[in-house]
């Protein structure tokens, strides 16, 4: 076990998390979610681990990923719900014995940056009971299966959140998780960019409110493989139904493979009624996207943003570091004697100019 | 200037090692968390109900105070076992535990909880809301209940009652 080596109390959790302790897994999370050092330790030691179990592994190179699928939608159409009934479903299919992970986020009140996260009790809410052995509701797959479920706020800092996704879904891959489910509201951009970058991203309407239209406008149907009208025992399902089959014939989205038509899937969370064609969408989906030779495309996507997310944080700390021991440029544009793109323009070539270790 | 900022923001170095690092570092890695305006992560609370009995305006109540007290609520609701809430608190890494009991049941269910706790490892302490008669209240502490509150307990009240658990002092002191 010397991927484990240079032991710290992180590497310690970390082998405890790989040997399915969910204790531990969650206490990762934290690390991660923290940012800074401690979450960097936390990746850095998992790619070690990941590292040296491909090289072990007699299927060398053949390593295989969690299928990453990414739920959104605006606020309130379902999607809590809606997950939970497909989590259930998962953790019971027989004998195959998979352990979904969840990732829901939720907003922080900007006020006070507290946040009441209530998506688990949603997911565990209305899910049939796995087991006959209790009468409680909450005695069902989502608890006492095989799943994990984290919530997480976004804690007012989108950065941090767009950086924690990532290297969460990781942990959960290492500790033997899947599919990998990732719950954001459909509002802001980065919320729409963390699920644009799972392999699947199921884009839920609710009927009336305009959702349809308005996702469209949001730019959300354009990141959709999966579009579900939850809700579809409400009035003007129907309309919702059509309305996204009319953009979609307008050609309104495009999505990364071009060929893909999104299929429109009525549900009812509620009920559970839909969720197994949307199981069966997801899957079919993701059988596309191996055919067409495009899940390498998501993957690098996926690792691309990654990138791009952590060069635009370094710079923007340096930035905000530099800006602050008050230089030259900056003192003058405040002077009003040079204007403040010219300002701007020597304090980057500065920051750039200086020995950035490659 | 620069280099030393990139550095505090890539480093995959260990937090232990943190320790040796030159001042310059220290200085930016403290900058850095100003910028971020992120000194304290919030303190974690998973809120919820045992037994079968009731309904959760009051639980949503205390919800609330406690998110405007900044803390993150990972909020359970009714009906929920000893079972489900471990699962909670291990999965959700909360820090305390809030307990709403309604039927008279606390001395009962708070040896139950605790002692799931302790089987699972769990060192997380547990704050009981409800109507609790005057003379258990000592009983519930002895046997290691951080803190008992009322159903009319301002919001100042339940934050301190959560902070305290934690050994944190009042906001302000
Ligand atoms: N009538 C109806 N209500 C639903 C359905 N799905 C979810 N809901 C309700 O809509 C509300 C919001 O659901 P939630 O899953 O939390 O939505 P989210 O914010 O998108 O995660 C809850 O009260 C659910 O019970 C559905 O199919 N039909
Ligand atoms: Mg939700």
């Amino acid at each position: 076990m010397n991927q484990l080596e240079g032991r710290s109390s992180t590497a310690d959790l970390l082998e405890q998390a790989i040997n399915g302790k969910r204790r531990a897994q969650g206490q990762l999370l934290t690390l991660i979610e923290r940012g800074g050092f401690a979450a960097d330790e936390v990746t850095e030691l998992l790619h070690h681990y990941t590292q040296s179990r491909a090289h072990n592994s007699t299927l060398a190179g053949a390593r295989c990923h969690a299928a990453v699928v990414g739920f959104t939608g605006a606020p309130g159409c379902g999607k809590s719900t809606l997950v939970g009934c497909l989590v259930a479903k998962i953790t019971q299919e027989a004998g195959v014995g998979r352990s979904p992970a969840v990732l829901a986020v939720d907003p922080s009140s900007p006020l006070t940056g507290g946040a009441i996260l209530g998506d688990r009790i949603r997911m565990e809410e209305n899910v049939p009971a796995a087991r006959s052995d209790g009468t409680d509701r909450t005695a069902n797959a989502a608890v006492g299966g095989g799943a994990f479920i984290r919530s997480m706020a976004t804690r007012g800092h989108a950065g941090g959140l767009a950086l924690a996704v990532p290297a969460a879904l990781r942990l959960f891959e290492a500790c033997g998780y899947g599919p990998l489910i990732v719950e954001t509201a459909g509002v802001g951009q980065v919320e729409v960019d963390v699920t644009r970058t799972a392999d699947t991203t199921v884009v839920i309407v609710a009927p009336g409110m305009g959702d349809a239209v308005q996702a469209n406008k949001s730019g959300l149907l354009e990141v959709a493989d999966v579009l579900v009208v939850n809700k579809s025992d409400r009035p003007g399902a129907e309309d919702a139904r059509r309305d996204l089959e009319h953009m979609l014939d307008l050609g309104h989205m495009t999505g990364l493979t071009g060929q893909w038509r999104p299929k429109v899937i009525m549900t009812t969370a509620t009920e559970g009624t839909g969720a197994d064609q949307v199981i069966n969408a997801v899957q079919a989906h993701r059988e596309h996207l191996e055919h067409a030779g495009q899940l390498e495309a998501r993957r690098e996507a996926r690792i691309h943003q990654e990138v791009r997310d952590r060069v635009s944080q370094c710079l923007e700390t340096a930035a905000e570091y530099h800006l602050g021991t008050k230089p030259d440029p900056l003192a003058a544009a405040l002077k009003e004697r040079i204007t403040p793109a010219a300002a701007a323009a020597a304090i980057s070539q500065h920051l750039l100019a200086s020995d950035m270790p490659a | 200037m620069l280099s030393p900022m990139y550095l505090a923001a890539t480093s995959n170095k260990p937090l232990s090692d943190s320790s040796h690092q030159p001042a310059s570092h220290q200085e930016s890695a403290s900058h850095q968390a100003s910028v971020q305006s992120q000194n304290q992560p919030p303190i974690r609370v998973v809120l919820a109900k045992l037994g079968l009995d009731g309904h959760d305006r009051g639980l949503k109540v205390v919800a609330r105070m406690l998110r405007d007290a900044s803390m993150e609520v990972i909020y359970l609701g009714l009906r929920q076992t000893t079972e489900s809430v471990i699962a909670a608190v291990e999965q959700e890494d909360a820090d305390v535990i809030g307990l709403s009991m309604h039927n008279a049941g606390h001395l009962a269910l708070a040896p139950r909880i605790l002692q799931a706790l302790r089987d699972a490892g769990l060192d997380v302490p547990v704050v009981i809301g409800g109507i609790v008669p005057e003379s258990d209240i000592a009983t519930l502490t002895e046997m290691g209940i951080s803190a008992v509150l009322h159903p009319g307990s301002s919001a100042v009240e339940v934050a301190e009652a959560v902070r305290g658990s934690l050994g944190e002092q009042p906001v302000g002191k």
